[in-house]
């Protein structure tokens, strides 16, 4: 039972990771750039919840409403100010912007929230659910519930509408989509929106997981969650949501059976081990050297 | 098929007002580019009337691709100008002079290798057939109405080329000569005025480059639009051009129709290079 339990717990931890995984992952297939500063979306979305809700007092759904109107916004703003402009620049230099945007977001919220961490409103307060002698807390079922339907959605956006298969487009080959009528700067701004809002939805559960925010708080989750991109295949949507999933149920066994302690560097070994004998992760696709 | 009209080939067409609907589709004047200080085209005038085959012919390197990335924004001219039905492509973005009426395929296959066929026909009509985000979200559970006009106008498209059959297998698993076929239709789908061709041929067996004739003359007649095609197949070239351009170090050493073409000294002097007593003299 008590094996039980943690695997339900790692699949909860594992669907945030999923959530904001996507994100990484789908900015990666499109772009070609690793936006580091994700993790600090959810950081954004947890903060406004913590404004919208506890200090104003609004309903909670309202709340979270606003936290992925701010994320979603602020994603794209991002975007447009610091990305956009780079989009002929070399690789790196776009990834030592985002890293610069990641301090940046994390320096504003000091300034605005202070150093201190505040604590998240607990908005869902089901009581456990006890099966037998298993008891699943509820906002681990809320989570891996909306995180399901999240990514059905997702995939079904992805893979029917006319916007994902421009995006799909897009990710094969820029250029193309572009002379077959894409506009290739919206198509990226739309992914930088849907990222957004996942890691807000994000912020969201994880707030209510560890009940505290502070101007860090996006960092860590946002590692991992680039660790569990890369685990499943980055630009691989699928492998975004299984390589999100597993590495929270890694990290939450190895708490329980192996060390706490040790347990990030359990996750952080288990990626090397992976990319060790499968460098494009594990629903990696294969990369086409173009000659 | 409505009264064609050739535009004379070596002219930059004057065309009365009152004929507007009769201007060339495609105007480049004075067209040059430098990469870095070395000049990769330079001087490039060429009109091509509606419903017009034409061809861009030369030895390798000459510009011929160069020439087509100026006609598609891929990149933008150093000088000179570009009028697209009558409407100056400067500053445009390519997704942009692809709604104005240019497509093009590309010299080595560019298709999104691992969507279906029918999907890289969807791509190309994803301007022509609109839906909000709003709508594609609220559709995301059900097939809205403007997804089903997509799939019939791409099954319609499909089936222009006997494809529609091939149409659930990914883009990249097609034999070669149904993914240049591919390529044709995902052009043809963002419906343009003109389709530039970059090497059709390339690749064909002689049977097959016979079959790609018949659909690049059927594509004009049942599309009436112009098509300007690069190749190096003479036999291609001269069989369906009515006008060909003769690209050599960047510069348009000829024009004209095939039979003059074929008998213009310069051309010849530039594919087969100078005969040793004509340089002595």
């Amino acid at each position: 039972m008590n094996f039980l339990s943690n695997l339900i717990s790692g699949l909860s931890l594992g669907s945030i990771y999923a959530l904001i995984a996507l994100g990484y992952t789908m900015v990666y297939g499109i772009a070609k750039m690793l936006n580091f500063a994700h993790g600090d979306i959810i950081m954004v979305g947890a903060f406004t919840c913590v404004v919208f809700i506890t200090n104003m007092g609004v309903h909670p759904a309202v709340g979270v409403l606003a936290s992925v109107v701010v994320c979603v916004t602020v994603g794209v703003l991002v975007e447009r100010i610091a990305y956009k402009p780079l989009r002929s620049a070399p690789p790196l230099s776009v990834l030592i912007t985002a890293i610069g945007v990641s301090y940046f977001l994390q320096s504003l919220a000091q300034l605005i929230f202070g150093t201190n961490q505040r604590s998240f409103p607990k908005f869902i307060s089901l009581s456990p659910i006890a099966i037998g002698q298993l008891t699943i807390k509820g906002e681990s079922l809320v989570t891996m519930a909306v995180t399901v339907v999240i990514m059905i959605a997702l995939t079904l956006f992805i893979s029917k509408t006319r916007m994902g298969k421009a995006m799909r487009a897009v990710s094969e080959d820029k250029q193309a989509a572009e002379l077959m009528g894409i506009s290739v700067n919206r198509t990226i701004t739309i992914t930088f929106a849907i990222g957004s809002a996942l890691a807000s939805v994000a912020g969201s559960f994880y707030g209510l997981t560890y009940g505290f925010v502070g101007p860090y708080s996006g960092s860590m989750p946002g590692i991992k969650a680039f660790v569990a991109a890369v685990f499943g295949g980055i630009g691989s949507i699928p492998g975004a949501m299984l390589g999100g999933i597993l590495l929270g149920v890694i990290e939450n066994m190895a708490k329980a059976y192996i060390s706490t302690e040790l347990s990030d560097a359990i996750v952080f070994g288990v990626l090397i081990a992976v990319l060790l004998i499968k460098p494009t992760g594990l629903l990696g696709k294969k990369t086409n050297e173009k000659v | 098929m409505a009264d064609r009209i050739m535009v004379p080939f070596p002219s930059n067409a004057i065309v009365p007002r009152k004929d507007a609907d009769k201007r060339p589709v495609l105007e480049a004047h004075h067209l040059g580019i430098d990469f870095g200080g070395l000049t990769a085209v330079e001087d490039f005038n060429l009109t091509i009337g509606r419903s017009e085959i034409a061809g861009l012919i030369g030895p390798n390197g000459a510009g011929k691709t160069t020439v087509f990335n100026l006609l598609t924004s891929v990149y933008q001219p150093t000088r000179g100008t570009i009028l697209l039905d009558g409407y100056d492509t400067k500053g445009k973005n390519s997704f942009q002079v692809n709604k104005m009426g240019i497509a093009r395929t590309f010299q080595n296959i560019r298709l999104f290798a691992n969507m279906s066929v029918l999907d890289n026909v969807k791509v190309g009509l994803h301007n022509k057939i609109k839906t909000s985000f709003s709508a594609s979200v609220t559709h995301l559970f059900g097939y809205s109405q403007a997804e089903k006009a997509a799939d019939r106008k791409a099954l319609e498209l499909l089936d222009f080329f006997s494809m529609a059959d091939m149409r659930h297998m990914p883009a990249g698993a097609l034999p070669y000569g149904d993914q240049r076929r591919l390529e044709i239709v995902r052009a043809l789908a963002t419906q343009p005025k003109i389709l530039l061709l970059d090497e059709p041929a390339a690749g064909m067996n002689p049977s097959e480059t016979a079959r790609l004739m018949e659909n690049i003359r059927r594509i004009r007649d049942e599309f009436d639009i112009a098509v300007l095609l690069i190749e190096h197949d003479m036999n291609l070239v001269m069989g369906i051009c009515e006008g060909i351009c003769v690209l050599n170090y960047g510069r348009v050493i000829a024009k004209g129709t095939p039979r003059q073409i074929k008998s213009n000294p310069k051309v010849i002097e530039a594919y087969l290079g100078k005969k040793a007593e004509e340089k002595n003299a």
